[in-house]
């Protein structure tokens, strides 16, 4: 299985990640040999298999609906690059 | 009703679909232990989780998965013991994790049905097509800046089921009619609050129009509409607008808009033009949900009587149209009032008193039910005392104003005014005597053939009487006397 430029730039677009012609080039031909390796596992016949979400037998863990966590404003916010009245600051998204 | 638009090429079909996001009410959040109410401060409820931080891992709220199975049996719907969170990945400045985890292939529940109810009195089952559990996004705001946005993390993670309709609704008033049905359903079941003007219930609405008898338009999704009365207007322009484009020679293109609540008009909305490459997959970090039918059969155990239910008891216990049934069990809290009221009364003629007279009054001095100052027993003890004679319906109005006021019980007001009705024969006999003897060339007109005259009889006794003579006998009374 193979892909071409173009999905390479669109995928990049989609994750927001920058790359260059040059790069474009080489992830095409790596991303293509992966998904080459990948479709190797389609030969494999699965019909009736369940997927495999777990390697130990294993539910899904629940809590209880309590207030345990939140109520750390500055916390939150300490990374930000710019903040204002408790509020992230952004540029500007317009719809 | 069948809903047409007259185009210039013929009659057009709308057809609508409707995507409901309602708020789980929990005290937490879906995946993490921070508070979901609403109003606190910014960036106030917000745990590591919710805020996107490397390694963090969500944990499910228990809360929610029962919420979401109640809703489903509420809905009719099939419940799948299995079904499987995915991540649903986009960039948007309010989802730090850059993904929302929802549910895709396998959702909690699948297939249902629920009734609406007309303006005409007809009902119309509607297909649910699924409800998932899913994560709420962060808030943005962006008129606070020139260039900036920002950005309030409080709702991200808040526990949200999607409620899936199928395409089965035809026009605006069957989309009102579901919202409202929807609504009334959560809340009875005490799964959302369906605080619509909160943002605990919100619609993206799709729409797409065809000829009648034709196959499916393509359709465009109007996101986040935010009352049942915004459905309907987005409806009513979006369905014009397709037509216009289709019949200019243009075609529809399957796209996001934004309703403009001020123009009321629908506006594309470019900045989701990727918006529909998601790439689910299973999230790593949480196994799937299961829920045993043991568990399925104790939700069930603890449903409560819903509306459309309610509605068929009102029907066949107390004889009511399908209309006045429908608009006492739209609300939890009427539907209560009304049964506490009926309560050994005429129950028609409580639901009367209580959808035209209280709910009138009520609205008119924008209260609540709850905030009524006539109490369901009284309001029953009046229709009580219209049932044994004591007063006159007319009588009854002025006491029932009386109790608005001072929410006095009806039977005081009765007897502190003296309105209580005259049911002494001798007494209401003297005034029509009385009445008689006043209109000498009315009796002759009448005696004359001119039986219209009756009503004006009828009509000066009970003035004579201050109201307070009851009708029935002053008819028997009055007719033997002008016989004589």
């Amino acid at each position: 299985m193979s892909i071409d430029k173009n999905t390479v730039t669109k995928i990049a677009r989609l994750a927001r990640i920058k790359v260059t012609e040059d790069e474009k080039e080489v992830l095409t031909k790596e991303l293509s040999s992966i998904l080459t390796m990948i479709a190797e596992l389609d030969k494999v016949n699965t019909d009736g298999v369940e997927p495999l979400t777990s390697v130990v037998q294993m539910q899904l863990f629940e809590r209880e609906d309590v207030v345990t966590d939140g109520a750390i404003q500055e916390k939150i916010l300490i990374n930000a690059p710019e903040q204002a009245a408790g509020f992230f600051v952004v540029p500007k998204v317009v719809e | 009703m069948t809903y047409i638009l007259k185009g210039e090429t013929g009659d057009w079909e709308t057809v609508i679909g409707l995507e409901v996001h309602a708020q789980v009410l929990t005290k937490s959040k879906l995946f993490s232990g921070a508070s979901a109410d609403f109003g606190a401060a910014p960036n106030s409820q917000v745990s590591p989780i919710d805020a996107g931080m490397p390694g963090m891992l969500p944990v499910i709220n228990k809360e929610c998965v029962t919420k979401a199975v109640l809703t489903g049996l509420g809905l009719n719907a099939v419940i799948n013991n299995v079904s499987v969170f995915e991540r649903k990945n986009y960039f948007y400045p309010d989802l730090p994790q850059g993904y929302q985890i929802s549910q895709y292939q396998h959702p909690i529940v699948g297939n249902g049905e629920i009734e609406i109810d007309l303006a005409d009195g007809t009902v119309k089952v509607i297909g649910i097509e699924r409800l998932h559990l899913e994560q709420d996004a962060g808030k943005s705001l962006h008129d606070q800046h020139p260039q900036k946005s920002y950005v309030d993390l409080n709702r991200s993670g808040n526990p949200l089921m999607e409620i899936v309709s199928k395409p089965d609704m035809r026009s605006p008033e069957e989309a009102g009619a579901y919202v409202t049905k929807l609504r009334a359903i959560v809340r009875y079941l005490g799964t959302c609050d369906g605080n619509m003007d909160e943002g605990s219930m919100r619609c993206d609405v799709n729409v797409s129009v065809r000829k009648f008898g034709a196959e499916l338009g393509t359709r465009c999704e109007i996101k986040n509409v935010n009352s049942v009365r915004f459905v309907q207007q987005a409806i009513e322009y979006e369905a014009r607008r397709q037509i216009e484009v289709i019949e200019s020679g243009g075609k529809i293109v399957q796209e996001t808009r934004l309703f403009d609540t001020k123009q009321g008009t629908t506006r594309s909305m470019r900045s989701k033009e990727d918006a529909h490459d998601y790439r689910y997959f299973p999230d790593p970090d949480l196994l799937p949900l299961t829920v045993a039918n043991d568990f399925i059969d104790d939700i069930r155990k603890t449903m409560p009587e819903l509306p459309d239910a309610k509605k068929h008891r009102f029907i066949k216990d107390f004889g009511m149209s399908v209309q006045d049934a429908s608009v006492l069990v739209q609300e939890k809290d009427r539907a209560e009032y009304f049964e506490k009221a009926a309560e050994g009364r005429d129950a028609k003629l409580v639901a009367n008193w209580l959808t035209t007279e209280l709910l009138g009054a009520l609205n008119k001095g924008e209260k609540t039910l709850r905030e009524s100052p006539v109490k369901a027993s009284q309001l029953g003890a009046l229709v009580g005392l219209i049932s044994d004679n004591t007063i006159s319906g007319r009588i009854a109005k002025e006491v029932f104003a009386e109790m608005f006021v001072s929410g006095k019980d009806p039977g005081v007001i009765v007897e502190e005014k003296g309105l209580k009705q005259v049911t002494d024969t001798g007494a209401i006999e003297k005034i029509v005597a009385e009445v008689v003897a006043e209109n000498p060339d009315k009796v002759a007109e009448y005696k004359g053939g001119k039986d219209k005259l009756f009503g004006f009889f009828v009509g000066s006794v009970l003035k004579k009487s201050g109201g307070k003579a009851n009708p029935g006998i002053v008819n028997d009374l009055l007719k033997k006397k002008l016989e004589e």
